[in-house]
């Protein structure tokens, strides 16, 4: 993507970025962020059918890092699978407000036409594979995609997000060394937001820290301050170049803070609240990337201003005709369990048998 | 790294030759089939490369297909099956080896929660085999014997396929491996070179399609549903009734066990009004059960006789000789029944 306007004035921009770049990385960053707090409202009026999942304080790194991906829509680019708050990565590769609002409402025309939840969904042309709620088990999917990538000579990559508490999974632990002895080109970003669920870190590993293990499996690693947006950009896209260049796995640690509950239900009780004050003040993702943007000149408040707008009522829209979309029709739930058609209705409850018909 | 070689062994040549070949050599040659029909099928699994395997299913496959294509993993069944899932996902049909069935447990998760609900949650199909030696009869003793299909037959979107015969096994691990939907594929390690059931098979392709049930004898005095092993087991039992009682016993041989075809089981027993079912599983929550209900709410009104089972005990399967043939279901255990039932 070539820049057509001035060459940036004061600083340069780091790790080859143009202005555009920076401007469409804010604006999916403040996309992000404002399309959890519109459904936080459609949560609070009881819109949301379930759980509501927020990122609030870990955009920015879903976003500088998903942005290091080859990005395409043909089914040719690269390959990530998100987290629950990775909502900022999906976003990035494609990803539609539209969907990610439907698929809250359990809508008949959500991407997973009401059979899954949230921002477990999939599309191979855009390049992203919904998670399933069992921590962990991404990692070796991913594995097994990258292997792919690798058996067919393709120079894709794959990114995989894991929280610090689903690095204590087996499965994480399992699809890190597959994918290490395979030298398959996969990027796992190990987000310490230093919560798991109400599980602090320290009681979820011995280890100082993530990028410790790496040397454990034989993989490169990068410990990166996650709230840094061009930090995590710079370290997101050294790791896809070494994948790419057929260096095999790297292992990044984002240092980052869930500022929000587990879910909405969850009330952080067990969190000093100045803990989360002081983050919020002094180390929010987006605040600081638009101090960068300012001070070096690269965007202006005018320019951050607009998008802001702009972003608002796409949002506004968006949500108004998601609501008119029609929940799925009951039958839908045997449909896709097997690729030879829907499953024979359970015959004893609809339609109870006649041993004497039979 | 092994070197490929170019010229397909003769191991993997007796149906081509009119010769016969044993259940192990059936799937072999099955497999081998696939991958040279379609390059997108490839092999994961531990000890499967050079050395072929822990049976030697996969013997000489390295050899000839090269490493990317047969893939020694580490002990890693969470590991490699989510592997194959993410290779599934980009369009390839991986076949895996759980090199006994019974650490197939240990990619439980993998299996149940994301592989068989992936094309259901709009991830896509996952056209994967996960095959592996199962069962008892060989001293195993209790984690490299059991039979696990019951804990995944409650799982919609597998498919599980046990088959009892050579014929039945190439024609089926080729269906199998056709499918577009996650196949369990248990291969029996006590059938896998019993000389009996050697046999000459199609020298062209063939599939033995799943779903589909098989009467392995025609009877009508009583019908045994049952599959695997227990075929061969309830095989030996019909001939002493048939000799010792004049009893005509049906033995239908499931094959797959999901989805099950039912309307055989009811054909039959329309036919006999009477059921035995055997499996070499252990008795509570098998599959025996689920048949049996099944009949009961479809064709209570044509038994002449309560529904019986054979089957293992309820404990885990043990190693010592005395114990192993107390434990699992034996000939005359079906004799026995067979007798209480055709009385009744």
């Amino acid at each position: 993507m070539a820049s057509k306007t001035k060459s940036p004035p004061a600083a340069a921009i780091p790790h080859g970025l143009t202005r555009e770049q920076l401007l469409e990385m804010y604006r999916l960053v403040r996309l992000t962020r404002s399309l959890e707090e519109k459904l936080e409202n459609l949560f609070r009026q009881s819109k949301v059918v379930g759980g509501l999942f927020r990122s609030l304080g870990q955009e920015g790194e879903s976003v500088a890092s998903a942005y290091a991906l080859r990005r395409r829509t043909d089914g040719t680019g690269d390959m990530l699978s998100p987290l629950i708050r990775n909502l900022g990565s999906m976003i990035t590769v494609g990803a539609t407000p539209a969907e990610v609002v439907r698929q809250y409402m359990a809508k008949g025309d959500s991407p997973a036409r009401g059979k899954e939840l949230n921002i477990h969904f999939t599309d191979y042309q855009r390049g992203f594979i919904g998670q399933i709620s069992p921590l962990g088990d991404l990692v070796p999917v991913m594995a097994g995609v990258t292997l792919t990538f690798k058996q067919r000579g393709q120079d894709r990559v794959g990114m995989v997000y894991i929280g610090d508490g689903a690095t204590s999974t087996g499965a994480f632990h399992e699809g890190i060394n597959f994918a290490a002895v395979q030298r398959c080109p996969l990027v796992v970003i190990v987000e310490n937001n230093q919560w798991a669920y109400t599980t602090p870190t320290r009681l979820q590993t011995a280890a100082k820290s993530f990028v410790d293990k790496a040397p454990g499996y034989g993989v490169a690693a990068e410990k990166v301050d996650g709230n840094d947006m061009l930090a995590v950009y710079g370290a997101a896209k050294r790791a896809v170049d070494r994948a790419r260049a057929g260096e095999g796995v790297t292992l990044i640690e984002v240092m980052t803070y869930r500022r929000k509950g587990h879910a909405q239900h969850d009330n952080q009780s067990y969190v000093d609240p100045a803990e989360i004050d002081r983050w919020a003040a002094s180390n929010d993702p987006i605040d600081r990337f638009i101090v960068t943007l300012k001070e070096n000149e690269w965007a202006s408040a005018d320019e951050l201003r607009a998008i802001d707008e702009r972003i608002d009522a796409e949002l506004d829209a968006t949500i108004a005709e998601a609501e008119t979309s029609p929940l799925p029709e009951p039958e839908e739930a045997l449909t896709d369990v097997y690729a030879d058609g829907p499953v024979r209705a359970p015959w004893t409850r609809h339609t109870p048998a006649d041993p004497t018909q039979a | 790294m092994s070197t490929v070689v170019n010229e397909k062994p003769e191991a993997v040549r007796m149906s081509e030759q009119g010769k016969p070949v044993t259940l192990l050599e059936a799937i072999r040659e099955g497999i081998w089939e696939e991958m040279e029909r379609d390059e997108r099928v490839f092999l994961m699994g531990e000890d499967i490369g050079a050395y072929g395997g822990a049976f030697k299913v996969t013997e000489g496959m390295q050899q000839y297909f090269g490493a990317p294509r047969v893939i020694d993993t580490p002990i890693s069944e969470i590991g490699f099956t989510g592997a194959a899932a993410g290779a599934a996902h980009m369009g390839m049909r991986p076949v895996i080896e759980m090199q006994f069935i019974d650490f197939i447990s240990c990619a439980y998760d993998m299996i149940t929660n994301y592989v068989a609900t992936s094309r259901y949650r709009g991830s896509g199909p996952q056209p994967i085999v996960i095959r592996g030696p199962s069962g008892g009869y060989v001293r195993g003793g209790p984690f490299h014997s059991q039979n696990p299909e019951a804990a995944f037959f409650h799982t919609p979107g597998l498919k599980i396929v046990y088959p009892s015969t050579a014929r039945d096994a190439k024609g089926l691990i080729k269906a199998a491996i056709r499918d577009d939907d996650p196949v369990l594929f248990f291969e029996h390690k006590w059938l896998y070179r019993r000389p009996q059931l050697r046999e000459v098979l199609p020298a062209e392709d063939y599939i033995v399609p799943i779903g589909k049930a098989r009467t392995h004898r025609e009877g009508k005095d009583l019908t045994i549903v049952t599959y695997a092993a227990m075929v061969h087991k309830s095989e030996e039992a019909a001939e002493i009734l048939e000799k010792e009682d004049g009893l005509s016993v049906e033995i239908i041989d499931l094959r797959t066990l999901l989805p099950l075809d039912e309307d055989a089981i009811l054909e039959s027993v329309k036919k006999t009004n009477r059921l035995l079912v055997v499996h070499e599983d252990t008795r509570t929550g098998g599959i025996a059960g689920e048949i049996a209900m099944r009949v009961n709410e479809k064709a209570f009104e044509w038994l002449d006789a309560p529904i019986l089972r054979v089957t293992a005990l309820d404990a885990p399967i043990p190693y010592s000789p005395p114990l192993e043939d107390y434990f699992l279901p034996q000939t005359e255990d079906i004799v026995k029944a067979a007798r209480h039932l055709a009385n009744y």
